[in-house]
Order: structure tokens, then C-alpha cells, then sequence
């Protein structure tokens, strides 16, 4: 019985201590960060048009595609799509992504296409391509928009970020951003 | 260099860097020297004064396990009405319902537990006020009771011969605020500056460039994110994860998670061996779980950089690696690394599906956790190997010729019944609860249960034996991680890993307690040329056949059916 | 004992353990042993499936089970022959030590003082009776009147006759030993049937046979990765269904005796049998299996220094004479005062004075009074008719005589006695009408070969005490000399008493030895108390363990004895289990091939069929039994190596021999299948 209050009075005073003063001060820290403690947002004309490290839905011709997503880019459900690797109907899925991708870069080799553009990433909010995922589609996009290729290519040049550690990546937000902001 | 390769090879550097130091300082603070976080006293104190404990009291081990179960039970018990209720609880946000009381039992036991495993989905599932009270506040909890274990443990094999094992409340009162706590702030700081949020604001909405309306769950998560992986607790703020691009969204947050849920288990073992005085012992068990480790670690990292071969014969490009179910921004070798460190040492978080991943990486993710002590989970992968080394203790002692003894106790009938029946546990739990499952799946495919158990596979064949075995698995070592496309919530899985991760945690606990409890009792025998050394490389090599050969013999037809046999058909 | 033999298997003992074998499968016996219990219920299922298959289909062929069912009984067969050879050896052993007294007649004495003849087997404890040249003592007894020389070769081998007599410590008799002269009375010290011998051969029977605390926590071990495999196999029937594999309970039962540690569980407690077989071969009568267990862990050795260290007894090498007195001089009267010492020094210093050039009479002048060693004068010596007296004894008691007469003591002669103290000797000072006259140096004689004993008993983590009732410094030198560790000097038995229990106090494990009944209370503190069996009755009763050669140098044998039953159980469990990874690649496989082809992969040793390959699995584990029983009995050599490199060779040997041997052991039988089927 006494071990019992003695737990009791202990974990009231952890709460206080942990759930309570700890999260304040990260929070109260936090409005110091980029984002405000809130994530970090990207604004195009004034208007928030997303988060920076959450990707959002780009199928539309115009716009660099994201990678295929379980959850349609819901960004208040995340998840992969579990899917195995020798699941039939996945592999299934995955074939008629490719031809989905032939079918929009008629002028692509099945090897040219790198293995992220067909595969769902483990969040479903997977922020960024790989560099060749985003070069397979610049003739697409400089076409549609009726830019100069090379313009494009250069932009997402701009855009690839080499860091010192870790895979290259383009974030297609900010770089779809700023082909809006080419206009 | 490769800066994929770069970035595992500094993550790693970082995790020795910080944990060999971190191992010094935890036996020195445990001892009670001085030790330059002192400063801390006076609330520790505060806390003693305030919860009505004496912290001078000491308590033999039933005693110390006592107290230890006794508040156990009464997060158990308290939490589960919390959650039954959160919704009409304050600080919900998002209105989030109340859970299930299956659900709510699966979810209690695997937060106290220090396992995670998460049938809901964090950002539909729970409040914040949950996030925060129960789960936040049972992270740093139940980590610090299985330090607090290992601890008494350490005591008792110290000693010559006593029966005092040390106060629980004051080594868990002391886990968190000389280790877990400080520790978190240092790294919820660094994943709010690189973009986790932190605020106690809900959902936000916005119309994205195409022009779809987009919601977005955030919520202050880099507090509960920073101690998910310093007490290798493993449960994600939202539902994907570290693979979120919010809980991890960057390679400095990737290395800094894994580093984090790397350091107190590495860190215990080097502490154990210094609290103990045999500085050696702790370095060769180090290296007995390093090399482990690395044999898990570099057939994974090969296989997951390999690719599919089913999507190979497609003929796209993988040379990235697979893909499927990894993020861009971490890359398949620090999926990979991430996905062996988390499995051996009880973490259960992920920066990448595990149920996409190759078979063979599976196989090791299975292993990993089967074994469970190649570092293992905070104080108590340090207590599960305490298992295998006191059968590796009776088994050589006896090929040496003489009665097994253990540092300076002798090991007899009643320890090693203990160590046996723990032993014989795991393989219980996770064969019998994988039986259990497929005889359900066989035969009863239309129970009305919330998911039909027809329908609880994502994957056929093969793949689908794996997400079960991995269920029950991860259930048992309190590892939390999953082969996610399994639909288990429902009254089934909740129930079955519910009692599979209690059984499987407490007992694991009590079993090295109670050993070294009655070891310490015993007479102290002094070492003499005929003894068996314990921290040579030959026992550490003994050790390490020990725990391969057990498990491998507990676990190879199961194996052989999931991930064995779904390699070798895609191989064709 | 010249018709122990060394053979494992002779015929007739063979014959004996094949009954035994099929005996001992009655299950309230098989009960003891968890492992091989499974083994025999897993048979009987076997069995049941057999008939069933008979008529039914659906669970193999008929012969195919019935292949199955035989190689398992087999198993079982085996492990139990195993059990009962090493019994038979033991009893045929302590048998052969028993024929010795059986039913010899004994001439009782009853209270009436009126004698009557009754069979041996017959005296209760209690009992008084007398013997005379020529007759057989008929049972364990402590002599109460009388003194006898003995012949003690039956039991001892020894040929020499010895002298017992009654009271002090070497007034006990044993049954089966013969009187050669003189009569005694003796009385029975054991009930009939409690002799250490019949208490030995219960052991080794089994009825007696408690399982060791070793045995014990090990065969824990063994059941509950018996329950391992239980869970793998029950739980693997489910899976197989949900992979859509149907698999025959022939199957299944043998992955599970294949699984399960047969080859220990079968040679357990056939390792436990040898090892009190193998101290009854070194002619020593242990009291229970806990105390060969016990004597593998001995830390603390203590050794007397007297026939052990030492061979027998002190010989003298040299003469000192006193300032003034010629070599001659003293040499002759050496040799009058040393006529009557029949004590080994007293002849001894005859030899030496046979071999000098002075020219002595070997007989005193008649008329002399020998005057025999007391406690209290601590000398002997003669008085002649001339009036001479003679005396030699230890430094202080010669000293005392003549400084008491009013003679000065000669500082010369101080040195000289420290000197050969100093060189581990023992001086004897001999004196002349209280006036000194030289110093005799006796020397001990370091058996050959000791000092290599002791480096290795050292290499084993022993530490070796040499108990001595020598001074401090002649102890030092022999200790330093034959190279134990420590010694007890100027001991009384209390002081081993104190010494023990000192090292115990520590967390060692001491063993002595000992024979009397001073002993006793020590050889009852020791955890190996090693009695001789010419000590007393109280000896023996306090020791575990009774030594019938009487020799001292035993302890090391027990030491390696009970370290060889140790490492056995120890190896042959780690073989066993390693084992296991060879026959799960065969039966795996061969379990799921037929639906999972690409399970093909894992049959690394490419056996011949699934049917073939859990055949040769199955005869694998059954015929390893039988050809691991030498080594079982034998044991596993001890090497003093240090625990790590031991650790090392064994493990390199039984854990890595262990691995491979199976699967070249299961390919070879899988070939010979083949080639039939």
C-alpha cells in the first residue's frame, strides 16, 4: 500500500515535470525556429501553397511529378504502402506506373526511369524526387510549358541539393515553385 | 566517399563518441560518485520529498521488484481508462475519438512496456493530451525502468555478497533526470531547429499549387521524438513514423535520431562493465554485440542496395536501391542502417517501410529482434543478455571442469531454471502466437472481428506468413516496429500481442533480477587459474555461438517459411 | 584386483546391459530423464501412426513409418544401454571388491563371553569378534583388544603386511583382509548391507543414485530446450498449413527427436555412473556422486608432507661432531644409541654409519638399558654398563638435559643445528653424559616427480598445502623445494582445522586427506574429505571419500577425476546442440520441398529424397549414442591448460566438430539409403 502512494505521488510529480515543463520549453524554444515551431511553410504570391518538407500531389502536366504515394499525399494520415516485394499485384502496380510514365515521356527508355518515380515512399509525403527523376521529366515540362529545355534543366540544377552527407534530392515543391515564379 | 556511405559511417562515429563517454559517466552517477550533473541533486531530491520516498532505503531484490511492478501496474491501469476516454478529455484538437477497449489494452501495455508496437494511427488515433501524458510520459518511464533493472543488477554482481541491490526509485527517479531528460532537450532542440514542429497548434490547411485542399497534422512532436528514441521506445507522433518528412525531415535528423536511440543501450553496456570493475567484461560483451550487430547490419545494407529483382526485370533503373517505401531524402543504405539498429535494439521506429523491404533484409530485421540483445533495448538488452551469458557460463564452465560460476557466484539449479524458462519464452511467444495467427487465418478467415482475419494480410504467400511472424515477434521483444500492411487492429491482435508484449517484458525483466539477486547472496568464490575467465574472446565467441545457435535453432522453419522461402522464390 | 579389467565392453557385461536396456524402458524409469522420455512417448505416437498407416493412407508408407518407429526404438535402446553399461562396469567393479567378504565365518563373541560361529553376513553393528592367524576378517570392524599383522592385498594390493592394534589410529580392520599372525577382538562398526561398499554399489545400481546439483540444474537446461523444440514442432504444423504443406507426424516426431538433445540426454547419467566408476578404479570408494562433482572444483589442496611429498620417512646423511670429539667417536655412539630405534630414522642412521669407515658393532654390550622415545623427554638413547648414557632427541630437549646437568651448550653446535634446519633438514643432537657431542642431520627425501604434480595441479588453479609437524624452516625448505604454494608448519590437527575453514571462509573449496581420528573433524569440515582406509573408523566416517590404497598422492587423481566428469557433460552437450544445425538442414528441406521447390536452395548436402534425408537424420542422431559410450565412460581427457585455452580446444573440437561432423555423418548415410531405395 505504501509502495502503491508512493507511485502515485511519483507519477504525479513526473507528469509534472515531463509532460508538462519539459514540452513547454522545446515549445517555447521552438518560436525561435524557422518555422515557428509550426513547420516550415512556402509561400508563392503571399498565399501558403505548402510545407516545405511535406510533398504534396503533382500529377498535373505542367508541374514536376512527386513520387506515387499510398496515401494520395494525405498529409494528416501518413503511411507507406506496405506493399512486399514479391506481392503479384504490386509488382502489377508498379509495371502500370511505368507505362504511365512511357506514356507521358514518350521519349524515355525503360532505363532511364530511376526506381523512386515508380515506388511509393514510406510516408506518402515524400518531399522530394531523385535528381534523374526530375530529369527524366524537364523535356515533358519545358514542352507543356513551352519553355526553352535547357532553362529548365538548369533550374532543376538549381535545385538538386548535394549535401555533404546523404542522397542527392530535388524538392519538388520548391522547384515547382519556382517554375510558377518563371512566369 | 560515397556520401551515402559517408553519412552511416559518421552516424556510427557519433554513436561511439557519445555512448563510450555516456558509458563512463552512467556507472560513475549510478555508483553515486561525483559526477559533474550533480547539479540535478536538489530536484531529484524535491521529487524524493514530494512522492514520500526515502532514497536511502535499500531493498533486496524482491523488494526492488516490487516497487517496480507496483507502479508498472498503475500506469497500466490508469492509462487504460485514459485512453478508453481521450476524447473527452481536453486538448484534442483534431477530435479525435476515444479507443476501443481492445485497442485501448493493446496500446496501454505496449507504452508501458517500452514497446510501442501502434495499432492506431498518431495522427487519427491519439489527443495530444495522450501524446503527451500517457505516451510521452511512459516513454521516459518504462525506459527508465529497465535501466533502473539493469542497474540493480549491476549492483548485485559487484558485490562480494549482500542482498541489497540498490533503490529502485532512486535509480529511476535518477535515469531521467541525470540521462533521458537532459539528453531530450538536447535533441528535441535539434529537431525543432531543422523543422520538426514543437507547438501545440492542430491541423492546418492549405490549397496546394494544383489546387487541392491539403491537411496537415502537426502538433508539438519533436519533444515526444526526441525521448521515442533516446529510451528506444519507437512509437511515431504520426503514423509513418520517421519516415514522416515532419518527425525526420532531414539527413541532421536522420543521424541525429538513430545516434539518439543508439547511445543509453551502448552506453549501459560499457556501464555495466565499469559499475562492475571489469572494464574488459563490458568491452568484449561490446564486441560480441558490434560484431552481431554488423552481421545483420551489412547483409541488409547489401540486400536493400541490391533493389528488387522483380522490379529489376521490369527494367527501370534501381540504382538508388529499392525504393519502394523509403524516402529520398535518407536513401536506402541509411534505411538500411536505421532498419538493423532499430530492430536489435528495441526500438521499433522507422525511416522506411519494413514491410517493403527484400526478404532477406526481413530476415535480418526477424533475427535482430528474436535475438534482441546485440545492444538491445534500454537496461534491458543488457538483462537479456545476462540470459544467454549464464548458459554460456554453465556450458563452458563445465567444459573446463568445473562447477559453472559466475563472477565469483556459483551458477546452480535454481538460477538456471530461471534462465531457462526465459529462454524457452521467447520461442513460446512468438511461435505460438505465429501458430495461433495462421491456424486463425486457415480457419476462421470470416471471424467478425474489425479486421477480418481473411483480410489481414497485404501481401500474399510467403511475404504474408512474414508480417505475421514479424507481428508476434516484434510483440514479444518489445520492439514496436512492424510489417505495417498487416491490418491488426482488431480484438485478435490487440489482445494476443497485448499479452505477448507484457509477458514478454516483464519476465525478461524479473527473471536476471532475481538471478542476480540470488547470486549476490551466494558465498563470493574468488578466481583461481582453473576458473573460467567470462571477459576473454574466447567466452565472448562462446557467448556469441550461444545466442546464434539458440535462436537459429528456436527459429529456422518459421523462418524458413516466411523470408527464407520468399527469397529463394524470387530468386527464379 | 588383478582381474579388473580395462576393456569398455567385455562380453558378459554386454549381455547384462542389453537386458538392462530393454528394462529400463519402462516409463516410470525413463521418468528421470526428461529428454529421453519425450524420446519414448514420441516412439509410442510412432508406433500408433505405423498400425495406423497399415490401413489408412495419408501419413507415408507403411514401411517407411515402421523404418521410422525401429530407428527411434533404437534411440531410446541406445541411450539406455549407455545408462546400463556404466553400471554394469561399476558394479561389476565394486562386484568383484564385495566377493572378497562374502559369507566368511566369524567367531562371535557373546556377552556371556561364550564363542559361536556365524556367517559374516550376518553380524549387526555391535558385534564383537575374534580372529586369529590365518582367518579371514569377516567385516568392517575397529580392533578393541590384541594386535595382528595383516594382510591387506585384497583389497589394497599391497602385499606388505601391516600392523594393527588396538586403540589409536590404526585399530580399524577391513572386510576381506586376512590376519597372518596373533589374535584380536574386533568390533563390527556397520550394519550389515551400510558398508562404504555396499553404500557404492547402490550408487552405482541407481536405486541410490541422487541425481547431483550439477546434474541436476544441467538436465533443467536440456528439458527446457527439450520444451524448445516442443514448441518448434508443434507450432510448425500450422505454419505448414498455412503454406499449404501437409506434413506426416513421422516427419514431425523425427525433427523433434533430432531436435531435441538425445545425445546428452542418453549418456547423462551413464557420464555420472563412469565417473564414480572411474574413482572406484583408482581404488577409491567415493560416498556419493556430489563428491567427484565436488573434488573437479578443489581450490585448496592439503597434502601431508609425510608419504606424499616426501618418500616415508627422514634418513640421516650426516654426522656433525662437537668441537673436540672425533667423527669416530661420535659415529659409535650414534649407532649404540640407534641399536634398539626400530623407528626408519634410528635404522637409518645405521646405514649411514655402515657406509662410513668407522667399524661398529651391531649389537650392544650386554647389560645395556635402552631408553625408548617419550613425549616428555623428546629423546632416546641407552645407558651402557660402562656408564655411558647416550641420549639423542631435538635441539631443545638435548639442550635442556645438559644445561640442567650444568654442561655448557656449545654455540657451535646452536649454528650447526640452525644450518641444517635451514637446509630442510632435521638435526638430531646427541649427547654423551649430558655433554654434546655432534649433531646428526636427517634429510627428507622429495619424491621424484612431485614438483611436476604440483606445476600442474598450479596450471589446474589448485593451490597445494603441505601439512608438516616439521619447524618453520625445515617446512619452508621442503615446501620451496617440492614447490606447493604453502605449508602448515609444527601442525596440530586443530590447525588444519583453522586452515580450512579459514580457506572456506574465502569462497574456496578445500580437500584433504586423512586417516586419523584426529582427522576427523577436519576431513568432516573439508568439502572432499578423502579417509584413508587403514585410518579409523571415525576417519572414514567423516571423509566422503575412502582411499583403499592408503596412498596420499590420490587427491590429485580424485582432482582430475571430477574435473574429466565435468568437462564430459559439459563437451557432449555442446556437441549435441551443435549437432542440431546439420539435421535442420536436412529435415527442413525434406519437410517443405515438395510445395516450396524453391526451398531446394537449403539442402546444401543435396540429399537423395525427402524420405532419405529424415532417415539419415534420424539414424544419425539414434547411432551417435553408441559410439559417443567410450567416450562417456572413458571421459573427456582434462588438460591444464588454463580455463581459457581449454575452453578453446574444446569448444574448437565438440562445438565446431560438433557442426560439421553431422552433416558428413548424415551425407555418408544418405549415399547408403540411396543406394538401397
Amino acid at each position: 500500500m505504501k509502495t502503491l502512494i508512493q507511485s502515485i505521488r511519483l507519477t504525479i510529480v513526473l507528469t509534472v515535470l515531463l509532460c508538462i515543463i519539459y514540452p513547454v520549453v522545446i515549445s517555447f524554444a521552438g518560436k525561435f525556429s524557422k518555422g515557428k515551431g509550426n513547420g516550415e511553410t512556402i509561400t508563392l504570391n503571399g498565399k501558403i501553397v505548402g510545407y516545405a518538407n511535406e510533398g504534396q500531389k503533382f500529377d498535373k502536366p505542367q508541374y514536376f511529378w512527386s513520387r506515387p504515394s499510398a496515401v494520395g499525399y494525405n498529409a494528416a494520415g501518413s503511411a507507406g504502402s506496405n506493399k512486399g516485394p514479391s506481392n503479384p499485384d504490386y509488382l502489377k502496380e508498379v509495371n502500370s506506373r511505368i507505362d504511365t510514365l512511357l506514356k507521358y515521356h514518350p521519349y524515355l527508355k525503360r532505363s532511364d526511369i530511376p526506381a523512386d518515380m515508380v515506388t511509393a515512399s514510406g510516408s506518402g509525403l515524400d518531399p522530394d524526387i531523385s535528381p534523374a527523376g526530375a530529369q527524366i521529366q524537364v523535356k515533358r515540362v519545358a514542352q507543356f510549358r513551352k519553355l526553352d529545355e535547357q532553362k529548365v534543366a538548369v533550374l532543376v540544377k538549381e535545385h538538386t541539393e548535394k549535401p555533404l552527407f546523404g542522397p542527392e534530392k530535388v524538392n519538388v515543391l520548391k522547384l515547382n515553385v519556382a517554375l510558377d515564379e518563371l512566369k | 566517399m560515397n556520401p551515402e556511405l559517408s553519412g552511416i559511417l559518421v552516424s556510427f562515429a557519433i554513436t561511439l563518441l557519445i555512448g563510450i563517454p555516456l558509458g563512463k559517466y552512467l556507472a560513475k552517477m549510478f555508483a553515486g560518485e561525483k559526477v559533474w550533473t550533480d547539479f540535478m541533486k536538489p530536484i531529484e531530491n524535491g521529487i524524493y520529498k514530494l512522492s514520500g520516498i526515502s532514497p536511502n532505503q535499500p531493498m533486496d531484490w524482491k523488494q526492488f521488484l516490487k516497487a517496480m511492478m507496483v507502479i508498472n501496474s498503475l500506469w497500466l491501469v490508469y492509462g487504460f481508462f485514459v485512453l478508453m476516454y481521450q476524447d473527452k478529455l481536453p486538448l484534442n484538437p483534431d477530435g479525435n475519438p476515444g479507443m476501443t477497449p481492445d485497442l485501448a489494452f493493446n496500446t496501454i501495455i505496449s507504452f508501458v512496456a517500452n514497446c510501442n508496437l501502434q495499432h492506431y494511427s498518431g495522427e487519427t488515433g491519439a489527443t495530444y493530451l495522450i501524446q503527451h501524458f500517457i505516451f510521452m510520459f511512459l516513454q521516459f518511464t518504462s525506459a527508465a525502468t529497465g535501466i533502473a533493472c539493469a542497474v540493480a543488477v549491476f549492483k548485485a554482481l559487484r558485490d562480494k555478497t549482500t542482498a541489497d541491490v540498490g533503490n529502485f526509485w532512486v535509480y529511476f527517479v535518477k535515469s531521467i533526470t541525470r540521462l533521458l531528460l537532459p539528453l531530450s532537450v538536447v535533441v528535441a532542440l535539434i529537431l525543432t531547429f531543422n523543422g520538426t514542429p514543437a507547438s501545440y497548434a492542430g491541423k492546418d490547411k492549405f490549397i496546394s499549387l494544383q489546387g487541392d485542399t491539403v491537411n496537415v497534422s502537426r502538433g508539438p512532436a519533436a519533444q515526444f521524438i526526441a525521448i521515442k528514441h533516446l529510451g528506444t521506445n519507437g512509437g511515431g507522433w504520426f503514423g509513418a513514423n520517421s519516415a514522416h518528412p515532419l518527425e525526420n525531415p532531414n539527413y541532421v535528423t536522420n543521424i541525429t535520431e538513430v545516434v539518439a536511440q543508439m547511445i543509453v543501450p551502448m552506453a549501459m553496456i560499457l556501464a555495466f562493465g565499469y559499475f562492475i570493475r571489469r572494464k574488459k567484461l563490458g568491452w568484449v560483451i561490446f564486441g560480441v554485440m558490434a560484431v552481431g550487430m554488423f552481421m545483420l547490419m551489412i547483409p541488409t545494407i547489401s540486400s536493400e542496395l541490391g533493389g528488387n529483382p522483380a522490379i529489376a526485370k521490369m527494367g527501370v533503373s534501381q540504382a538508388t536501391g529499392a525504393m519502394e517505401g523509403k524516402e529520398v531524402r535518407i536513401g536506402p543504405m541509411a534505411t538500411a542502417y536505421w532498419s538493423t539498429l532499430t530492430t536489435i535494439v528495441s526500438t521499433g521506429s522507422v525511416n522506411g517501410m519494413h514491410d517493403s523491404t527484400m526478404p532477406l533484409t526481413g530476415l535480418w530485421q526477424l533475427l535482430g529482434m528474436m535475438i534482441n540483445s546485440f545492444f538491445g533495448g534500454c537496461g534491458v538488452g543488457i538483462l537479456n543478455y545476462l540470459i544467454y551469458l549464464i548458459i554460456a557460463v554453465f556450458i563452458s564452465g563445465l567444459m573446463v571442469g568445473r562447477t559453472p560460476e559466475f563472477m565469483g557466484h556459483k551458477v546452480e539449479a535454481r538460477e538456471v531454471k530461471i534462465a531457462a524458462l526465459i529462454t524457452l519464452l521467447s520461442p513460446f511467444l512468438i511461435l505460438a502466437g505465429t501458430a495461433i495467427s495462421s491456424y486463425v487465418f486457415n480457419n476462421y478467415g470470416s471471424a467478425n472481428w474489425a479486421v477480418k482475419p481473411s483480410s489481414w494480410l497485404n501481401n500474399p504467400g510467403y511475404h504474408g506468413f512474414s508480417e505475421m511472424l514479424y507481428e508476434n515477434t516484434s510483440a514479444n521483444a518489445n520492439n514496436g516496429s512492424g510489417f505495417e500492411g498487416l491490418g491488426d487492429n482488431n480484438i485478435f491482435w490487440n489482445v494476443i500481442t497485448g499479452l505477448e508484449i507484457l509477458i514478454g517484458r516483464f519476465l525478461p525483466i524479473i527473471g536476471p533480477v532475481a538471478i542476480a539477486g540470488l547470486l549476490a547472496k551466494k558465498k563470493f568464490v574468488p578466481e583461481s587459474a582453473g576458473t573460467l575467465k567470462i571477459d576473454t574472446v574466447t567466452f565472448g565467441i562462446m557467448t556469441f555461438a550461444v545466442i546464434m545457435v539458440l535462436n537459429a535453432l528456436s527459429y529456422f522453419p518459421a523462418l524458413a517459411l516466411g523470408p527464407i522461402a520468399e527469397y529463394f522464390s524470387m530468386l527464379k | 584386483m588383478s582381474n579388473r579389467s580395462n576393456k569398455l565392453f567385455e562380453p558378459a557385461l554386454v549381455q547384462t546391459a542389453l537386458k538392462e536396456s530393454f528394462i529400463k524402458l519402462n516409463p516410470k524409469t525413463m521418468m528421470r530423464n526428461p529428454v529421453m522420455f519425450t524420446v519414448e512417448i514420441g516412439t509410442a505416437v510412432m508406433l500408433y501412426v505405423t498400425v495406423y498407416s497399415f490401413t489408412h493412407a495419408g501419413q507415408g508408407s507403411f514401411a517407411y513409418n515402421c523404418w521410422i518407429f525401429a530407428i527411434l526404438l533404437l534411440t531410446l535402446l541406445f541411450a539406455n544401454f549407455a545408462e546400463a553399461i556404466a553400471e554394469a562396469r561399476g558394479k561389476a567393479q565394486a562386484d568383484s571388491l564385495r566377493k572378497t567378504r562374502e559369507d566368511t565365518p566369524a567367531n562371535v563373541v557373546l556377552e556371556d563371553g561364550s564363542i559361536v560361529t556365524r556367517s559374516s553376513n550376518q553380524l549387526l553393528k555391535g558385534d564383537v569378534f575374534i580372529c586369529e592367524t590365518g582367518d579371514t576378517i569377516p567385516t568392517d570392524g575397529e580392533i578393541i583388544e590384541g594386535l595382528a599383522t595383516i594382510d591387506e592385498s585384497a583389497i589394497t594390493g599391497e602385499s606388505a603386511p601391516v600392523i594393527r592394534e588396538a586403540g589409536g589410529d590404526k585399530s580399524s580392520v577391513t572386510g576381506g583382509t586376512k590376519v597372518l599372525s596373533d589374535r584380536i577382538k574386533v568390533v563390527v562398526t556397520t550394519q550389515p548391507g551400510e558398508s562404504f561398499l555396499d553404500k557404492m554399489i547402490a550408487l552405482v545400481e541407481g536405486a541410490a543414485r541422487q541425481k547431483t546439483p550439477n546434474e541436476i540444474a544441467l538436465t533443467i537446461l536440456l528439458a527446457s530446450f527439450t520444451l524448445v523444440f516442443i514448441i518448434v514442432c508443434v507450432t510448425l504444423k500450422p505454419f505448414a498449413d498455412y503454406a499449404n504443406t501437409p506434413i506426416t507426424i513421422a516427419a514431425l516426431i523425427s525433427l523433434f527427436v533430432c531436435l531435441i538433445p538425445t545425445t546428452i540426454g542418453g549418456l547423462l547419467s551413464a557420464i555420472g555412473i563412469a565417473g564414480m566408476d572411474r574413482a572406484l578404479r583408482a581404488n577409491v570408494i567415493t560416498k556419493s556422486g556430489k563428491a567427484v562433482e565436488t573434488a573437479g572444483d578443489i581450490d585448496v589442496l592439503l597434502l601431508d608432507k609425510t608419504g606424499t611429498i616426501t618418500i616415508g620417512n627422514r634418513k640421516a646423511t650426516r654426522f656433525y661432531p662437537a668441537e673436540g670429539v672425533s667423527e669416530d667417536e661420535l659415529v659409535k655412539a650414534c649407532v649404540l644409541a640407534s641399536l634398539a630405534d626400530e623407528t626408519p630414522e634410528g635404522k637409518s642412521i645405521i646405514e649411514l654409519a655402515q657406509q662410513g669407515n668407522t667399524r661398529i658393532s651391531s649389537t650392544a654390550p650386554d647389560g645395556s638399558e635402552f631408553i625408548k622415545f617419550t613425549a616428555e623427554t623428546r629423546a632416546s638413547g641407552i645407558n651402557t654398563p660402562d656408564g655411558k648414557r647416550i641420549r639423542k632427541g631435538a635441539f631443545d630437549a638435548i639442550r635442556n638435559l645438559t644445561i640442567n646437568a650444568g654442561n655448557q651448550f656449545d654455540t657451535a653446535i646452536e649454528d650447526r643445528v640452525k644450518a641444517i634446519s635451514s637446509n630442510g633438514g632435521t638435526p638430531l643432537v646427541v649427547s654423551q653424559n649430558e655433554k654434546v657431542i655432534g649433531v646428526i642431520e636427517l634429510q627428507d627425501i622429495i619424491k621424484p616427480g612431485i614438483a611436476e604434480r604440483f606445476e600442474r595441479l598450479r596450471k589446474m588453479g589448485i593451490k597445494t598445502v603441505m601439512v608438516t609437524g616439521d619447524n618453520p624452516l625445515t617446512a619452508k625448505f621442503i615446501a620451496d623445494k617440492a614447490g606447493v604454494d604453502d605449508f602448515i608448519a609444527e601442525a596440530r590437527p586443530e590447525d588444519k582445522m583453522k586452515y580450512i575453514k579459514h580457506e572456506q571462509a574465502a569462497g574456496k573449496l578445500v580437500a584433504m586427506m586423512g586417516d586419523g581420528t584426529n582427522d576427523a573433524p577436519a576431513l568432516a569440515q573439508a568439502d572432499v574429505g578423502v579417509a584413508m582406509n587403514s585410518g579409523t573408523q571415525a576417519a572414514k566416517e567423516a571423509g566422503n571419500m575412502v582411499d583403499l590404497d592408503n596412498d596420499p598422492t590420490k587427491l590429485i587423481e580424485i582432482v582430475e577425476i571430477g574435473k574429466q566428469l565435468l568437462i564430459t557433460r559439459g563437451t557432449l552437450t555442446t556437441f549435441s546442440i551443435a549437432n542440431d544445425v546439420a539435421k535442420y538442414f536436412a529435415i527442413v528441406p525434406a519437410l517443405f520441398i515438395a510445395s516450396i521447390p524453391a526451398l531446394q536452395s537449403i539442402n546444401i548436402m543435396h540429399l537423395h529424397s525427402p524420405e532419405s534425408a529424415i532417415l539419415s537424420a534420424v539414424i544419425f542422431n539414434a547411432i551417435i549414442i553408441p559410439m559417443l559410450i567410450p567416450l562417456a565412460l572413458k571421459g573427456v581427457e582434462y588438460k591444464p591448460i588454463g580455463a581459457s585455452a581449454l575452453l578453446r580446444r574444446n569448444l574448437l573440437i565438440y562445438g565446431i566438430g560438433g557442426v560439421i561432423a553431422p552433416f558428413i555423418g548424415i551425407k555418408l548415410i544418405d549415399l547408403l539409403i540411396a543406394y538401397f531405395i
